[in-house]
């Protein structure tokens, strides 16, 4: 059988190749200054030099884009970092063990996600003040539970096998079981975990900058922001919301399709697994 | 069939790329006059007057506070009740106090009893004529006198009220203060009402209904004894959502509607009369006088020099508002000193050379601390955030929530600078001045000075109106010349009326005057 092509993971990676590229592009170079303003140039439409138009301010709206999709996209890195890294060690731990404290750690776990993320990082926020270090650790400590959750359940699984039983009776030491021999078969879960962990964390941060919780205005551009101030301006000069909300849409739909995508794959794989030992 | 395609694709092109160009050139004629996009138009005399008809103003809260025109705190319950109420005395559009229903009062050479004759036959909404108990009634109730709790800041100062004869109420003081006129315009009342449980006035409208969250109804007055209404009939319809408001002015719902952003005229297009006016307060980047570096005058001035404030008013509002230079704005044109005003003009040179002299020659960082849900104030941080990059200072604008602004800023004094608009709770000068003498209570910029101190002393003890007023003006210039804040604007209102509706008047304070307003043919 002819394995058909995996059009999610192709579209995904290559959409995100693409934003990412120019994010990074926008790190070293924009085509104005994003904060440098004008009164001449105010809410001029997309043209050929500023080709997303110009804001209230007379900024550049392609070059605040840039750098807010920059700051968006580094908070959500950082954030799906702590996340993803005491997650696994969170539910690495109760997942390979089990027992009591499984029991208490997962519900704890229950706890935090019973409360909608954002709502969490309001409270936190109004309470530390605003600013890009703590969006991004208060983001990372939220995210801890659904990574926790995830891989708690994979090893779990795992534990049971024949090859971490094996590794067991020749005497490995179970740090060397869990990440040596049982991380690297859940992967893909993680990996799709992450790619939707990436989505979650860009929503976050627009959300709350948006809401004027986040980024300070003084820090940089963020897509949140921009969404924010071109909220009185819809109708009068709608390009600025489009491009923010374009922006956040497109970074997105690119972590969507990949998570799509390896979820896709794994389906496939397992599927093709069972069906050679059936062969056999 | 295939060069069809390729021709309608390339002429498709072309069209793009010159509606890309047109729109970029077009962008920036229209941004350079701002009139060209909302109409301004002065009331028409050539359009003929209708007398009657039913207004409907859209306004963005409810009178959530209380109906209690002597207990109500907020400003947009003011703005109603303003209607429905009225004082011994009122404002009038020029920030005078005209009587109302005191025909004439005197105020003794002591500056301390205030003497009102009642006007005749002012006539209450329920019939009943307004008698020398009811005044009584009304200004007891307000100082408390009878129950010890003041009801409006202020009047604790009143000291006894008589009516020596069937015209004439006495109030007197317990020390002089001539600006107590002001605080005579609070609302009469008939002998004995609960305003709670039943609205009784004696303004151009009469209340008819309430609904919470959804409207307030009033009717022409017709016993009024001033200039009756032309209205016959006012629905208040309360729209929270400002977009929302736009939508229902623009589709007729509405036919009034005040306090609009420049962004939100816009939003409105064509077709409506649009009023501009200020919003009767100070915007300023308020500074924390005792904070390092601003204990240093000369930091201080370095600021005022650095900051465009004709950019600030282009960015925020296409160039409208008011320039001020001291505490005290355009409208209050008996204490304002309009040669402030350009005190401190656009020169980053000679900012430069004060911070030298100053010993930061490098510049420095400070915080502005702003209150996130006034997009304005946001906006001008961002402003100034951008112009002080020029002398070196770098600014890290903090956003908080009202509440903890509040208490953190606004009673804590734990802030180095912040920006936001400060007005009058009554038309005084004082509640304009008094802010900034070292003990007062309200004075959140720590600012010190014993000269100000001791004019400040002088003028509310003066009982000469006239020198009053010129110490007033001192007071300012020595705010200016201290540069105790980095002053901006009064910043502009903008009030939009469709279906035909003309004759709305601003006041230099925080009301809606309903009555002159008529709907023209």
């Amino acid at each position: 059988m002819r394995k058909s092509p995996n059009y999610n993971l192709i579209a995904g990676c290559s959409l995100t190749a693409v934003t990412v590229s120019v994010i990074v592009l926008g790190f070293f170079w924009t085509p104005f200054d994003p904060d440098a303003m004008s009164p001449i140039k105010k809410s001029i439409g997309p043209c050929l030099s500023h080709f997303l138009g110009t804001d209230n301010f007379g900024r550049d709206i392609l070059s605040r884009v840039m750098e807010g999709a920059g700051t968006t996209l580094s908070i959500a890195f950082f954030a799906v970092s702590i996340g993803a890294t005491f997650g696994t060690l969170i539910g690495g731990l109760t997942g390979y063990f089990g027992g009591v404290a499984d029991e208490i750690v997962m519900r704890i776990n229950d706890a935090v996600t019973a409360f909608p993320s954002i709502l969490l990082a309001l409270v936190v926020v109004s309470i530390t003040g605003t600013g890009k270090e703590i969006i991004i650790i208060v983001l990372g400590i939220l995210f801890i539970p659904s990574f926790a959750r995830v891989v708690r359940g994979e090893f779990a699984k795992q534990r049971n096998m024949d090859y971490v039983r094996n590794a067991k009776l020749m005497g490995v030491r179970h740090t060397r079981i869990m990440f040596v021999h049982i991380l690297p078969n859940i992967g893909p879960v993680l990996l799709s975990s992450i790619a939707i962990g990436f989505n979650n964390a860009v929503l976050a941060e627009a959300s709350m900058s948006f809401l004027g919780v986040g980024i300070k205005p003084s820090e940089s551009a963020s897509l949140g922001r921009i969404l924010l101030e071109s909220q009185s301006y819809l109708f009068s000069a709608p390009w600025q919301a489009l491009s923010a909300g374009c922006a956040i849409s497109i970074l997105i739909l690119g972590f969507a399709l990949i998570s799509e995508g390896l979820g896709y794959r794994r389906v496939w794989r397992t599927a093709t697994k069972r069906r050679r030992k059936v062969d056999a | 069939m295939r060069h069809l395609r390729k021709i309608l694709a390339l002429s498709l092109a072309i069209l793009m790329l010159s509606a890309a160009l047109s729109a970029c050139s077009g962008g920036k004629t229209n941004e350079a006059s701002p009139q060209s996009t909302a109409e301004t138009t002065q009331p028409q005399v050539s359009a003929e007057p209708v007398i009657g008809g039913e207004l409907t103003v859209g306004i963005a809260q409810d009178l959530d506070d209380t109906l209690d025109p002597q207990k109500m705190v907020s400003a947009g319950t003011r703005e109603v009740l303003f209607n429905v109420y009225e004082g011994l005395v009122k404002p009038d559009t020029k920030g005078n106090l005209i009587p109302a229903v005191a025909s004439d009062y005197k105020i003794s050479d002591t500056g301390d009893t205030f003497t009102f004759t009642l006007r005749d036959s002012v006539k209450f909404h329920n019939g009943n004529v307004v008698t020398v108990k009811d005044v009584v009634y009304s200004i007891k109730r307000a100082a408390g006198l009878d129950t010890g709790e003041t009801l409006i800041d202020g009047f604790d100062a009143v000291k006894s009220v008589e009516a020596p004869d069937e015209k004439t109420v006495v109030v007197t003081l317990k020390e002089p203060n001539i600006e107590f006129l002001a605080l005579f315009t609070a609302a009469i009342i008939p002998d004995g009402n609960d305003p709670t449980k039943e609205t009784v006035g004696t303004g151009p409208f009469k209340f008819i209904s309430r609904s919470p969250q959804e409207n307030i109804v009033l009717e022409n007055f017709s016993d009024y004894w001033g200039t009756p209404a032309n209205v016959d009939k006012v629905t208040y319809k309360i729209i929270d959502n400002a977009e929302t408001l736009v939508m229902s002015l623009k589709s007729g719902a509405v036919d009034l509607v005040a306090h609009l952003t420049s962004a939100q005229v816009k939003e409105l297009g064509e077709g409506f009369t649009i009023m501009e006016g200020t919003m009767n307060l100070v915007q300023a980047v308020y500074i924390n006088n005792t904070k390092e570096p601003f204990n240093n005058v000369k930091v201080r001035q370095a600021l005022s020099y650095a900051i465009d404030r004709g950019a600030i008013m282009d960015y925020l509002a296409d160039g409208r508002g008011a320039l001020v230079g001291s505490s005290m704005y355009p409208a209050f044109q008996k204490y304002f000193k309009p040669e402030l005003v350009d005190y401190y003009t656009y020169d980053t040179e000679k900012a430069k050379q004060l911070l030298r002299d100053a010993g930061y020659p490098d510049g420095f960082e400070m915080s502005i601390t702003v209150p996130s849900n006034y997009q304005p104030h946001v906006d001008t941080a961002q402003v100034i955030a951008e112009q002080l990059k020029a002398i070196g200072v770098t600014v890290n604008i903090d956003l908080v929530d009202w509440g903890t602004w509040l208490s953190k800023v606004y009673q804590g004094r734990d802030y180095q600078s912040t920006v936001i608009g400060v007005d009058a709770s009554m038309m005084t000068a004082r509640a304009m001045l008094e802010r900034f003498s070292s003990d007062s209570g309200s004075n959140f910029t720590n600012f010190s000075d014993p000269e100000y101190d001791k004019v400040f002393k002088e003028a509310i003890a003066s009982t000469d109106d006239e020198k009053q007023v010129e110490l007033y003006k001192q007071l300012q210039t020595i705010l200016t010349e201290d540069a105790a804040n980095l002053y901006i604007q009064d910043m502009c209102d903008l009030v939009a009326m469709g279906n035909g509706l003309q004759g709305y008047e601003f006041y230099p304070i925080y009301v809606m005057d309903l009555s002159k307003v008529y709907f023209t043919k």
